[in-house]
């Protein structure tokens, strides 16, 4: 394939060179790989679905009731595959059901972000105008709050429940989805392909859905994915406070809180591994969340640069 | 050796497009531009209309207005019979099969993530004219007439395909509706030579092929000439003058037009070396000089120039020209 | 002025390392320049010209570009000298005027600091004889009321204006050679035709070499000695301007000068527009590079690369079968043996 030829006075110092390089680059396929560790990302994730998911299939003790046959407290071992917590409930079976609260929140609040402030930034962002103005400046003025304390004080007024948390995490994230959502649809609106799909006589639905959201979907799902990191630390925060689902049900937040009592001997024993595997956990789902969005931003990145 | 001739069978004499005292303007109170401030012209069917001139002419901005995709401010746009700025929205949007653009930048005129198939079918989706594979049938045929293989390019995506190739897809597009008018806004500009002087052949070839009527917006004066029967020079936001290629050329009437062909430059090591014949800046378009708005930069501005707004006025068959003082008069 | 050699390239090849191999933008050029004297180097996208003249400058990437041949600047090598020696060359001796000003100048510095620059670090004035050079440079490149233009940013500015001071920035420490890179390309007909005027200008006055690299014949042809002819990667011809134009040999000039539009034609003049496109600088075809699109093309051209003769003295091409003055249709007799 040749190279691009343009003669266009935006082209910076080395660009024509790299035009003369990089549409060859572009066309190949071997150039754009995801690699291993992304797939093992990938899976570790499904996996982590899957398992909370199906937790009541799987064989496991009950997590919210005690086995007071087995030790206190107890490490790792046999019939208890991550040990027992100080109310001789079963670690791993907490840490299973515990992940379902972590990813309902976190890809929950993500998606509730998403609906509230990506699909309004869309339709902002293609219309422009004074909606348009208000609605940035607005996203401005909400972003202002500190949103970790604006969550704290609604969740103790309003009660804690895993619905209550997931919808008002959503809302103060719908803002900086915003922002990147009509960020991004301003950079494809202005092109002209857009103007021709206006002048070929789309309507602003099929433009929207068919020549806008196509290109600036990687970046949804990128962020997209880096929200829900975000989300799964936050409500880990919340538990820490007090204010995430409240116990029995496991969470990881709530197994970290009450690790950490457990951590300095407070209660006459001590147990790290009720705060070394819910962490561990958490931030294994958190770095293969982070991996993966990178992964597919540079994955789509490479394509769109050498346009 | 001359390529068509403009003879009667082809281009009847009722205007196809006609433009009356068109301002589009840009921006609210003091920051107001007027990208165009009172131009009318009309286009004959089968004609091709060159508007040639620099930078914030207005040029590219009367295009769109044709095209509808900007809102032009006051004055009357006819196509055929039907008036476009009194149409309802709905109807606005039937007309534009019969109008349709083609855009500068090669690359950014198509949708990156679709395939070309889809990109050249999509008017017809739109419009929902023939079945799924009537519509398929039709995009290939058009590809293949501007050059583009169906069958081994088809489903591929812009990013694979050079400036020039991505032009012809864009015509593609623009030529599956069959419109009547097509407006192309610098389409050769960010080409090659060699691939400009293949893409400049390939219209001329569907212009008569299809009975297209054009208007080609450009600033390279050469390649204006090449393409157009009749020229037109706007110069901020105005037109200057109007004429049939040849006569333009050779004897334009007003001094913008004059000093534009001075300071092209033409291939030919033998051309006389005139120094530049423009000196200093066009002025701002949100502040434009009163009466005739070239008077600052021209050699034979006086008091009456920034008085009284020229007139177009006829000077000669088909030439009319903006001055008090033209050329050779 | 004296004809003193300023600027000689011999066989300079330079290439760059991608993923699918490497890509050979320029095979083997070689020229020379002469104080006071303007080249032009023609080519159009993908010809390599860019390339070339980064290589002379010294700017290209080094990590990633393997440069051989030999770029020798008065006498002395600067081909992939370490940059702190060639520091002492750029801005003093040779100086750059890139395409586009809009990103060549920095967009946050205000005009003035980014001429006063290179006066303070290469010519080590003091911050008053720096401004008072810049100003007066300002005026020389034809800016109106350099006092206040000198605490713009380049954003107010309009694109001619914003090339002069990129001519300006070029010229303050007095270059012997200005390398200018399209400098007009993207510019209106008459503002370029005011920059150009420039440079010839500037260039007379200070006795300056200059090199024009444009994709523009017409640029080129009232305004240079001598004129390169580039075709993927290679030089396909050299000769001083009058002759280029007058007898070209290479059926590419040829062909290039035939596929654009002159004002001078009458309108709806059919272009011979060459078919094809450039090749793929990866895979270089055998034979000459230009022998897939060649109207002239015999059985010879695609099996070998004719290698660039000088038949005529300062004429140079690269083809078996040039055309001639008195013949421009294929002449049977090769070149060289």
């Amino acid at each position: 394939m040749s190279s691009v030829s343009l003669t266009n006075p935006s082209n910076e110092a080395f660009a024509d060179i790299k035009e003369e390089i990089s549409a060859e680059e572009a066309a190949d396929p071997t150039r754009r790989k995801l690699g291993v560790l992304f797939w093992i990302c990938v899976g570790w994730i499904i996996l982590v679905a899957l398992a909370a998911t199906f937790a009541s299939l799987l064989p496991l003790p009950n997590p919210n009731l005690g086995n007071y046959n087995s030790v206190q407290n107890a490490g790792p071992g046999w019939g208890h595959i991550l040990g027992t917590d100080d109310l001789y409930r079963d670690i791993f079976s907490r840490l299973i059901y515990g992940a379902r609260v972590s990813l309902v929140v976190g890809f929950g609040g993500a998606l509730i972000g998403l609906v509230v402030g990506g699909i309004p930034a869309m339709i902002s962002a293609y219309r422009r105008g004074r909606i348009d103005t208000a609605l940035n400046t607005g996203s401005y003025v909400v972003l202002a709050f500190p949103a970790i304390v604006a969550v704290i004080a609604i969740v103790s007024f309003w009660g804690k429940s895993m619905f209550k948390i997931t919808l008002v995490i959503g809302l103060f994230a719908a803002p900086l989805i915003f922002r990147v959502v009509r960020a991004s649809t301003l950079s494809y609106a202005t092109r002209d392909f857009v103007l021709a799909a206006k002048a070929l006589g789309a309507s602003d639905t099929r433009i929207l859905t068919r020549e806008i959201l196509p290109n600036i979907m990687p970046t949804i799902v990128s962020f997209g994915l880096i929200a829900v990191a975000t989300i799964v630390v936050l409500e880990g925060s919340l538990a820490f406070l007090g204010l995430s689902v409240p116990p029995p049900t496991p969470s990881w937040g709530n197994m970290l809180n009450e690790g950490s009592s457990l951590l300095s001997g407070a209660k006459g024993q001590t147990n790290p591994w009720l705060v070394i595997f819910p962490a561990s956990a958490m931030f294994l789902l958190l770095i293969s969340l982070n991996v993966v969005a990178d992964k597919l931003r540079a994955y789509f990145d490479v394509s769109e640069i050498k346009l | 050796m001359t390529d068509t001739t403009l003879d009667s069978a082809t281009v009847s004499t009722d205007p196809l497009l006609s433009v009356e005292d068109l301002h589009v303007s840009f921006g609210r109170g003091n920051a107001t531009v007027q990208a165009v401030a009172g131009i009318t012209f009309a286009l004959r069917q089968g004609e091709t209309l060159g508007l040639v001139g620099e930078s914030g002419c207005g040029k590219s901005t009367t295009g769109r207005a044709i095209v509808q995709v900007e809102k032009a401010t006051s004055g009357k746009i006819t196509f055929g019979d039907t008036e476009l700025t009194s149409l309802s929205r709905g109807d606005l949007r039937t007309l534009r099969t019969q109008v349709q653009m083609i855009f500068q930048d090669p690359i950014s005129s198509l949708n990156p993530r679709r395939r070309v198939i889809d990109i050249v079918s999509e008017p017809l989706t739109i419009w929902k004219i023939g079945s799924k594979e009537e519509r398929v049938e039709t995009s290939r045929a058009m590809l293949d007439q501007v050059g583009i293989d169906p069958y081994v390019n088809g489903s591929r995506r812009p990013r694979e395909f050079s400036g020039g190739q991505c032009q012809r897809i864009s015509i593609a597009r623009a030529l599956v509706l069959k419109p009547k008018l097509l407006v192309c806004d610098e389409i050769v500009s960010a080409l090659d030579v060699s691939v400009q002087a293949q893409i400049l052949n390939l219209l001329q070839d569907l212009k008569q092929q299809y009975n297209l009527t054009i208007l080609f917006i450009a600033h390279d004066l050469a390649v204006v000439k090449n393409v157009s029967d009749r020229v037109a020079v706007m110069y901020l936001g105005r037109l200057c003058e109007i004429a049939p290629s040849d006569l333009l050329y050779e004897t334009p009437a007003h001094h913008y037009t004059a000093a534009l062909l001075a300071s092209a430059v033409e291939p030919d090591p033998e051309a006389p070396r005139t120094s530049a014949a423009l000196t200093g800046e066009p002025p701002s378009p949100i502040n434009p000089p009163s009466g005739c708005r070239f008077r600052t930069r021209c050699p034979r501005a006086e008091a009456r120039c920034a008085e009284e707004v020229p007139e177009m006025r006829e000077i000669g068959p088909s030439h009319q020209v903006a001055c008090h003082f033209p050329l050779g008069s | 002025m004296s004809g003193r050699r300023l600027l000689d390239v011999e066989d300079l090849h330079v290439s760059f390392a991608t993923s699918r191999g490497s890509l050979r933008a320029v095979q083997g050029v070689s020229l020379s320049l002469d104080q006071g004297k303007t080249l032009g180097i023609v080519g159009e996208s993908g010809s390599g010209k860019t390339v070339l003249s980064r290589a002379i400058m010294g700017l290209l990437p080094r990590a990633s570009t393997t440069q051989t041949g030999s770029v020798r600047y008065n006498g002395t090598e600067i081909l992939n000298a370490p940059n702190n020696e060639l520091r002492k060359l750029w801005s003093t001796h040779i100086a750059m005027v890139f395409q586009d000003p809009m990103t060549s100048l920095n967009p946050v510095q205000r005009i003035g600091n980014q001429i006063t620059e290179p006066l303070k670090i290469h010519l080590k004035l003091s911050k008053g004889e720096a401004k008072e050079t810049a100003l007066s440079l300002l005026m020389q490149v034809g800016i109106p009321s350099p006092v206040e233009r000198y605490e713009a940013y380049p954003a107010q500015l309009s694109g001619g204006m914003r090339q002069r001071v990129m001519i300006a920035i070029a010229l303050a420490c007095a270059p012997r050679l200005l390398m200018a890179d399209e400098p007009t390309t993207g510019l209106d007909v008459t503002v370029q035709a005011q920059i150009l005027d420039l440079l010839s200008q500037l260039q007379h006055e200070r006795e300056m070499a200059m090199i024009l690299v444009t994709h523009d014949l017409g640029v080129v042809a009232t305004r240079t000695d001598e004129i390169i002819v580039m075709y993927a990667g290679n030089v396909v011809e050299r000769a001083p301007t009058n002759v280029l134009f007058k007898s070209m040999a290479m059926p590419y000039t040829e062909a290039l000068l035939k596929s654009t539009p002159r004002i001078a034609d009458p309108s709806h003049t059919r272009l011979t527009a060459i078919e094809g496109r450039p090749p793929d600088l990866l895979n270089p075809p055998s034979g000459c590079p230009f022998s897939p699109r060649c109207p002239y093309a015999q059985e010879k051209c695609h099996l070998e690369k004719p290698p660039l003769v000088e038949a005529a003295p300062g004429h140079s091409y690269a083809c078996w079968y040039p055309l001639t003055a008195s013949n421009p249709a294929a002449t049977p007799d090769p070149v060289s043996a």
